[in-house]
């Protein structure tokens, strides 16, 4: 008797150990910012997929706002074919983008003080608006705009964060005081951020008819930004429900197994 | 045990040359194991089976990872993006080691509750320890090699940890960093340690089922194998039992790597090392929570409080000092508990001692997470006192003083007393 109690217990206390020693690393209120609300994404659940569409609208609004200051420094031009662009439409959307294209036969990088540059290629990088950070740094008042190659991934709960953060910018309260070239926002740890609210209403015209609001583009770029940090989620999903489907039905059978075997015993 | 007749002449030849095929048969086919082992028993193969799945993957990842601070970083982000299943593997890797730390946790606190540890498996027990010491070193150096700001940070407050040895303490860290911080020699020097490690691992393992299978698998009832009616082979009854616990642990290891890839991870080691910009809250992988507890759970005027020590002992060095005492005093468990009962199901009050043990070990991995301050700091304090007091006063005394309960008299009586549950009276 004693062992069937003690072996519940046990179990019991092992899942209480698990889960809550993994939990206690979540758990950490991140310091000073309000918490993001939780948004409903495709990406979400087991059946997690793309919406191709809304990342097609996603990419146009990270190409048109974000993109004069942040970069997505692990994306290529030929990975937008992902998300449902023709390669067609990729020549169209680096029809105009040069990338540099030294050093020459010569070793140089720059010709008379220029760069040396060549038309872009799909296989090309997406290109950064800065070369670097500290050129970065001097365009933006000495703030530096972050690569959001893998912004979903790097912060805590990044998808809601990222959506409550472009939908957050409001005036700071009366008794809230806010430095010189900062911006307040109840999301940001801090509750200051250089970045000023980057989205306004209509701020890009939507081919496919979609109302250009601020929650629409914010949603739309967060998407595009779940994409960018993992582009193997579907793919991931996909392979994950048939492997759990085959381990399922394999337990199964070696359940069967195990009490034919032991059957002998009994 | 005999050796067993080979009828295929090439296994024949070679088994009278080198008896590799006699091997096997003896260590997993006819391998006597006592009949009653329960579920708990599974974890010992599912360790040996994750530390497979670690190396292979590792290798694999290996092959496309570049040990430089200014590549690695995004040599692991291509592995994830243009390897062809890349992210398969990493993310088993990464995912695996948490599984690891799972499967041998649970694997140590049954050797705890069973008293698994006790003549004459004292070995057993020790290189046990010693398996664990090196998974937690090839843990670290696995953390630092994708070069995020957690991998940096992580490296440069552990390897400070080594400055608190006396007289050699800066040479000491001085050599681990190969330089005056955490940077692209300590990278590579970490790299080339996390890829020998699990070899010294896998060298221990076979050290450890040697010694295993001299005295055989304690078991439930912790009594010994008293004759033929106790014991199974190992084929066909616990090869089905351990295939079936495999069966249910990728189910759960791989729920992980397919549907929740970084519910164990850090958001912060998706941004790329920045010896310029230190993370609000430095904090390890889960599996080490308890131990950064007790690390930072010594108070600065240790020292004060009693004034007895000879030497000046700063509040690092005394939390350094706590943190591998409080494994390296797992080793002297099988003298420290004095009870010559091993099962806990026949011990009432080392029952309930080990379980407050097991809730302590929780609460100080809770601990750990937080910053340590105010309350969460007090009680990491007293959950760190306990967690020394429980090894070295109340498991020796208890050993000593409790009437245990009465074992019965074989496993074979007690299984056939009961059917499959098994009964404490005798």
């Amino acid at each position: 008797m004693v062992t069937m109690t003690s072996k519940k217990v046990l179990l019991a206390a092992f899942l209480i150990i698990f889960s809550s020693s993994v939990n206690a690393t979540f758990v950490e209120a991140s310091s000073g910012a309000a918490h993001p609300e939780e948004q409903s994404w495709t990406t979400n659940g087991l059946f997690g997929f793309f919406d191709r569409k809304q990342l097609k609208r996603g990419w146009q609004v990270y190409n048109e706002v974000c993109a004069s200051c942040h970069s997505v420094r692990l994306i290529y031009y030929r990975n937008l074919s992902e998300i449902g662009f023709s390669s067609d439409e990729i020549k169209k959307i680096i029809a105009d983008v040069e990338v540099p294209a030294g050093p020459n036969g010569d070793g140089e990088t720059h010709a008379d003080g220029e760069l040396l540059v060549r038309p872009a290629k799909p296989f090309d990088k997406i290109i950064s608006p800065y070369p670097n950070d500290l050129a970065a740094r001097a365009a933006n008042a000495g703030a530096l705009p972050p690569d959001l190659s893998l912004m979903t991934k790097a912060r805590k709960n990044g998808a809601n964060y990222l959506h409550a953060l472009l939908t957050g910018f409001k005036d700071a309260p009366a008794n809230f005081e806010v430095s010189e070239d900062m911006n307040y926002n109840p999301y940001f740890p801090g509750f200051q951020i250089a970045m000023v609210a980057p989205l306004s209403d209509e701020g890009v015209e939507y081919s496919d008819g979609t109302k250009a609001t601020v929650e629409q583009m914010s949603k739309d770029v967060t998407a595009f930004l779940i994409w960018t940090a993992e582009p193997e989620l579907e793919e991931r999903k996909r392979l994950g429900l048939k492997v759990m489907l085959f381990l399922l039905v394999f337990s199964a059978m070696l359940y069967a197994v195990k009490r034919q075997v032991w059957a002998k015993l009994h | 045990m005999s050796t067993p007749t080979w009828k295929n002449p090439i296994i024949k030849w070679v088994d009278h040359r080198l008896p590799v095929f006699t091997f096997i048969d003896h260590s997993v086919v006819t391998y006597p194991t006592p009949r009653n082992l329960n579920y708990f028993w599974n974890f010992g193969s599912l360790a040996g089976l994750v530390l497979v799945i670690m190396i292979a993957s590792g290798v694999i990842l290996a092959m496309n990872y570049t040990a430089n601070t200014s590549m690695a970083f995004d040599s692991v982000e291509r592995i994830m993006r243009d390897v062809n299943y890349g992210w398969l593997i990493r993310y088993i890797h990464m995912n695996g080691g948490s599984m690891f730390f799972i499967v041998v946790y649970i694997h140590i606190f049954r050797g705890m509750y069973y008293g698994s540890y006790k003549e004459p498996r004292e070995l057993l027990w020790i290189i046990g320890i010693f398996i664990f010491l090196a998974m937690m070193a090839t843990a670290f150096l696995g953390y630092v090699l994708p070069w995020g700001q957690m991998s940096f940070w992580g490296a440069t407050v552990i390897t400070n940890l080594f400055s608190v040895i006396p007289f050699f303490g800066e040479t000491i860290v001085q050599w681990l960093w190969s330089g005056f911080s955490v940077d692209n020699p300590t990278l590579n020097k970490f790299f080339a340690l996390h890829y020998l490690l699990p070899f010294i691992i896998f060298g221990l393992v076979f050290l450890h089922l040697w010694a295993l299978h001299t005295h055989k698998s304690n078991n439930p009832l912790g009594i010994d194998i008293k004759g033929d009616q106790d014991e199974i082979p190992f084929h066909p009854y616990y090869t089905a039992k351990d295939a079936l616990g495999v069966g249910v642990f990728l189910l759960f290891f791989l729920g992980f790597v397919f549907f929740a890839p970084n519910f164990f991870g850090e958001p912060d080691n998706y941004i790329e090392a920045n010896p310029l910009v230190t993370p609000p809250h430095i904090v390890p992988e889960w599996y080490f929570l308890p131990y950064y507890a007790i690390l930072r759970a010594v108070p600065d005027n240790f020292v004060d409080v009693w004034g007895l020590l000879p030497v000046i002992i700063p509040a690092k060095t005394a939390g350094v000092i706590a943190m591998f005492s409080s494994i390296l005093l797992l080793i002297l468990l099988p003298w420290l508990d004095t009870s010559k009962v091993r099962s806990a199901n026949f011990r009432p009050t080392y029952f309930w001692l080990f379980w407050i043990f097991v809730i302590d070990t929780v609460i100080l991995g809770f601990v750990g997470a937080k910053p340590a301050e105010g309350t969460w700091l007090l009680v990491g304090r007293l959950a760190t006192l306990y967690y020394f007091v429980h090894l070295v006063v109340l498991v020796p005394l208890v050993g000593r003083f409790e009437k245990t309960k009465p074992l019965p008299d074989s496993i074979s009586a007690a299984v056939i007393l009961s059917g499959t549950d098994i009964k404490e009276s005798s």
